[in-house]
């Protein structure tokens, strides 16, 4: 019973940092539409400012100054990036957003490793609060009693902050239409920087309350952006009194699932989302997210399948491909194998966002199943790759049955967040059940078959996979089938009305899409002998996610041009660069800000263009074309 | 009436005790068009919603050709020869004219998800009846365009034969001629009685344009507060005292009988 | 009061407005006419700045506007009502007009709810109901009262009759009615004719982009080849 107790308290406690760093998420994400995926990253920013100054700053009056002082000096960093990155991208598409964020997540890992070096730094105790009390025989920090009061205390001055200031109406209402409160003579751009600013400030402040607790890492951003995540999801994005309630819920979870089984708090705690999301889509306390007006990236025009040019071009990139070993050395074809793996990873979750509309974020989940999938069927039944590479695909596809059941009932940032949180599931399975996996230390020994033994041979095999893959696939976008899901993703509401069922086209959508990735799983695993848990990770995810904006996420099958430049140039740099992550992350922030529609998608509005204006030349037409439709 | 396509009885919704809908009872005759007007929150969205399945009425009964659909989901309902358009035209912007039209007749026929969906070409399914329903919507000239260039007329249009394509037996249309100028509008409703008319649909639309209202409908059947409180052709329907107070006003804004 | 000449616009590629002109007067209600798709609202959202691009003159009370930003522009007294309301549905009617505040102008009779409730009598009946749960006839009343607090000397009137049931237009005539007598200039687009020809001193016909006619409601009646061409009555 005691021990009851002092779980609960402490978990009481911790939900204050999970509450300040939830809340500034959900109440940037109200009124920019952002999910700030760099939300973690403030909070990483605001406890290593924090540890810097504490370590100086020895008094209980300096402990305070020192958290306010680094979180105020953080929300200057977060009005920096807001004027000058999001700014440009408050009207890009949700994946857009994320993606950015994410960049700068990237970019704030490396520099934090610069700054402050690689190891964990643990700060002092908060001076003055050092102590403990005895409850009922356990001893619990005194600091822990001041976070537990903080909680409710932010919250009651944020709502003051809402309800009963002007500025906090306009925030209200800017919530709901930010451009008819710009027409109503509001200034929206310094109110969406204050937003961001209070929003930056919470975390940093979030991060810093954790010093005493914790040791300060560099890569403190991305766990507490999956926990804050989870609870803003639970919660109901945009509701503040949500983030409150879910950041106890889950902090009570992770205090007393420890307690039934260590490592078992992070599967309890998706768990319970995915069953908040099923029973209330929007969340405890959330609302509906009506779509706010963005401005969509203009397309270009129908899709088509390839006419005799491009069925010839594309014949003869398939040639050359094949043709690649009588040019390239050993370690040239083992990183084109590990190219078209990436193609067939690409292209799968392609079909998914592009023509279904369904932007995932945990497609490493499918790739990961089929590796595993596959590792664990050579080591546990010996068997051979080809049977591998049937049943590896198979197990990440029963996994998406499951899965997809619960995702499709979902759209949008909601899909997005679902399905980052089964990759993460399935990650943390991984990663804490040595037995089954090995852990860490992953599962090495798959090696392929003899005949495919042979960097060549295996080349070959990949190209051949790779290339049925994206036909297969392009062959499915048009038939019915695809023109259904394509449709859902145009219009959910006159699809319902013609007869297409919403969830199970959907659904069988996100098996396919699972299956394929699972076949580049289990390539992957073979080429390399072994997986570990990182292929579950957010990094693969995200690996996918730039191949396809690379290519461009309005075209059919952009994301293989994508997979091939992504994937050549990510292997260089690894190999020639200490901080990968910054350059990755700027190439991001830059792609995203500058070319939003990808290689292939910028190519064919060029091409789009020159035809419109050879054909008006032609017609000597002078007067500029006309569109109607638009009152 | 005993051979109405569709007979709507003590149809009921609140919202969180709000009653949006009270025991709403009405009936449509193939070949007859039935206009429900009344104010903005009268009702009209909640009964078109649950005729469609979007939402499911807390009392009373929908039948559509003798069977019973009440709480069947739109899918369902649809299959059942519902077509239906909306108040802002809902079309697949991502593909041409013609496609629109492919896919709605596919799944009309085929389902979306039986063995054959998953093989061929839309491209190359069913192009002679979509081209033949878009001829008799007027829009076969733009078949090949993709549908995103369309004015906003033709898209109305279009969604006149998206609905058309899945063989109705009853359309739903709300507000057909919002957004539309005033000769489209009078020729997308002609349109639409004349089809009606020759295949024997059932038609019911809810509108605020008086002029169409009273030009079109066979008859009409007025909604105030959830209920019902006039119905009856458009003569006595405009000279009923009740429905001059709480809609038509004074009679300003539409055309006088001449 | 407002002059714009030569007004240009474009959504995305898509160039909507060609060179439209046209003025408003102090005191004066004008009419927008024209078919849909004409431009008309985007001349609204042109003038008041919620565009991506326009060129052109746009002269608001001697000020040069045509480079400000919405809410600069609403600060100098040019009010917006857009087509579809757009009234913050989870605020009170109370906090929707609150966010339309604005100082008072100098020399005016600034409008506080009380008078916004007066002109319209059904709003103060629920001045604590969130506006989610209004008609649409109440949003509308709504959404006109909002941009009134923000004290303008003209407003730009979207569609008012839009949706909305004959009943409740005829209020809103006598709304505008009584605005033009309390000094404030109206510009509004419309596509009844009937519920312009109520109120409007003048009126614009607004076709394909391009200015087709400007005059008198009457010399526009003495002219049914223009309404057959333009309005398609």
């Amino acid at each position: 019973m005691d021990l009851y107790v002092v779980q609960f308290l402490t978990g009481l406690a911790n939900a204050a940092s999970l509450f300040l760093v939830a809340s500034g998420l959900s109440l940037i994400f109200g009124v920019t539409r952002i999910v700030n995926f760099a939300h973690g990253a403030f909070y990483m920013l605001g406890a290593y400012i924090a540890y810097s100054l504490t370590v100086r700053w020895q008094t209980p009056l300096g402990f305070w100054a020192a958290l306010l002082v680094a979180s105020a000096a953080v929300a200057v960093v977060g009005v920096i990036i807001e004027t000058l990155l999001l700014r440009r991208i408050y009207n890009a598409p949700e994946l857009l957003q994320l993606l950015a964020t994410f960049g700068i997540t990237l970019i704030a890992e490396d520099a934090v490793r610069l700054i402050w070096g690689p190891e964990d730094l643990v700060g002092p105790r908060a001076a003055g609060l050092s102590g403990a009390v005895s409850i009922l025989g356990n001893a619990m920090p005194i600091y822990d009693f001041v976070l537990i009061l903080l909680g409710p205390l932010v919250f009651g001055l944020l709502w003051l902050l809402l309800h009963r200031s002007r500025w906090g109406l306009l925030v209200r209402a800017a919530t709901q239409d930010r451009d008819m409160v710009n027409a109503l003579g509001v200034n929206q751009k310094w109110l969406f920087t204050g937003v961001f600013a209070l929003g930056v400030f919470l975390a940093a402040f979030g991060g810093g309350l954790q010093i005493p607790r914790d040791a300060v890492t560099h890569f403190m951003d991305l766990s507490i952006i999956t926990e804050v995540f989870v609870i803003v999801v639970i919660g109901g994005l945009g509701s503040i009194g949500g983030a409150f309630l879910a950041a106890i819920i889950v902090s009570q979870l992770n205090a007393f699932g420890i307690l039934i089984l260590p490592g078992i708090s992070l599967v309890l705690m998706f768990a319970v989302m995915a069953v908040v999301l099923v029973l209330r889509p929007w969340g405890l306390l959330g609302k509906q997210v009506v779509r706010s007006r963005i401005a969509a990236l203009p397309d270009v025009g129908a899709w088509k399948p390839f006419d005799r040019t491009g069925r010839l071009a594309v014949s003869l990139a398939v040639f050359l491909a094949v043709l690649l070993p009588f040019l390239l050395g050993d370690y040239g074809i083992s990183v084109a194998s590990e190219v078209m793996i990436a193609i067939i990873f690409a292209i799968s979750l392609q079909f998914l966002m592009s023509v279904g509309g369904l932007d995932s974020f945990g497609h490493a989940a499918n790739l990961g199943l089929g590796a595993y999938g596959a590792a664990l069927c050579v080591q546990y039944f010996g068997m051979s790759m080809e049977l591998a590479m049937l049943t590896g695909p198979l197990i990440a596809a029963a996994f998406a049955v499951v899965a997809g059941w619960f995702c499709v009932r979902l759209s949008n940032i909601y899909f997005a967040m679902l399905t980052l949180a089964y990759a993460q599931i399935l990650w943390s399975i991984v990663f804490q059940w040595v037995d089954l996996t090995g852990g860490d230390n992953g599962i090495v020994g798959v090696w392929p078959s003899e005949w495919a033994a042979s960097p060549n041979a295996y080349y070959w095999l990949t190209t051949a996979c790779a290339v049925g893959v994206v036909l297969a696939i392009r062959y499915l976008t048009f038939s019915p089938f695809g023109y259904s899901l394509r449709a859902l993703r145009d219009s959910p509401m006159r699809s319902a009305t013609i007869g297409i069922s919403q969830r199970h086209i959907q659904h069988v959508a996100f098996v396919i899409s699972a299956f394929f990735a699972g076949l580049a799983g289990v390539l992957f695993a073979f080429q390399k002998g072994s997986i570990f848990p990182d292929a579950l990770g957010i990094s693969t995810s995200v690996d996918g996610l730039i191949m396809v904006l690379l290519g461009g996420f309005n075209t059919v099958s952009g994301s293989v041009v994508g997979a091939v430049v992504y994937k050549v140039s990510s292997i260089w740099l690894m190999s020639n660069t200490d901080f990968p992550r910054l350059i990755l992350g700027s190439v991001i922030v830059v792609l995203v800000v500058l070319f939003p529609q990808g290689i292939v998608g910028t190519s064919q509005r060029l091409l789009e263009t020159w035809r419109t204006r050879r054909r008006l030349g032609e017609a000597n037409v002078g007067a500029p074309a006309q569109k109607g439709g638009v009152a | 009436m005993s051979d109405a396509l569709l007979t709507v009885e003590n149809l009921s919704k609140s919202y969180q005790g709000v009653k949006a809908v009270q025991g709403v009872s009405l009936a449509v005759a193939p070949g007859e068009l039935l206009a429900m007007i009344g104010p903005n929150g009268a009702g009209k969205s909640s009964c078109f919603n649950m005729l469609n399945g979007q939402i499911k009425p807390d009392t009373g009964r929908i039948r559509i050709c003798g069977k019973d659909t009440t709480g069947l989901s739109p899918e369902r309902i649809s299959r059942l020869g519902v077509g239906r358009t909306f108040q802002v035209a809902e079309t697949f912007l991502s593909m041409t004219v013609r496609e629109n039209v492919q896919l709605a007749i596919q799944s009309a026929r085929h389902g979306t998800l039986s063995l054959q969906s998953f093989f061929g070409n839309l491209g190359r399914k069913s192009a002679a009846e979509a081209d033949d329903i878009l001829d008799l919507i007027g829009l076969l000239g733009e078949a090949g365009r993709s549908c995103r260039e369309l004015p906003y007329g033709d898209i109305k249009r279009l969604e006149l034969a998206i609905a058309l394509a899945g063989d109705p037996k009853l359309l739903l249309m709300d507000e057909p001629a919002a957004g539309m100028a005033t000769r489209e509008r009078m020729l997308l409703m002609r349109l639409t009685s004349r089809i009606a008319k020759e295949r024997q649909l059932a038609v019911l639309f809810t509108e605020h344009d008086m002029d169409i209202v009273f030009e079109h409908a066979d008859r009409i059947i007025v909604l105030n507060r959830g209920q019902v409180i006039a119905e009856g052709p458009p003569v006595d329907v405009r000279m009923n005292a009740d429905v001059q107070a709480v809609y038509l006003g004074s009679g300003a804004l539409y055309k006088q009988e001449h | 009061m407002l002059e714009v000449a030569k007004l240009n616009s474009w959504y995305g590629p898509a160039h909507i407005l060609f060179d439209v002109n046209l003025n408003v007067m102090a005191g004066e209600v004008v009419a927008l006419l024209g078919r849909n798709g004409a431009g008309k609202s985007t001349t609204m959202k042109s003038i008041i700045g919620l565009v991506n691009r326009r060129e052109g003159r746009l002269v608001f009370r001697n000020d040069e506007i045509s480079n400000l930003a919405p809410f600069e522009i609403s600060r100098k007294g040019l009010g917006y009502v857009p087509e579809d309301r757009r009234i913050f549905t989870e605020l009170t009617v109370e906090e929707n007009l609150e966010v339309g505040r604005q100082p008072a102008r100098e020399g005016g009779n600034a409008w506080t709810p009380d008078r916004i409730y007066t002109l319209f009598p059904n709003l103060a009946e629920m001045r604590k109901r969130p506006a989610g749960r209004m008609s649409g006839g109440e949003q509308q009343m709504l959404t006109i009262g909002r941009t009134l607090m923000g004290n303008p000397y003209l407003v730009l009137l979207d569609e008012p009759s839009e949706g909305i049931a004959p009943k409740i237009v005829e209020q809103m005539a006598e709304a505008i009615i009584l605005l033009k007598r309390e000094g404030v200039s109206v510009l509004l687009s419309e596509q009844n004719l009937h519920f312009a020809r109520l109120i409007s001193d003048r009126c614009y016909i607004l076709e394909k982009g391009i200015t087709q006619f400007s005059g008198t409601v009457a010399e526009l009646d003495s002219r049914p080849d223009l309404r057959e061409t333009y309005l398609a009555l």
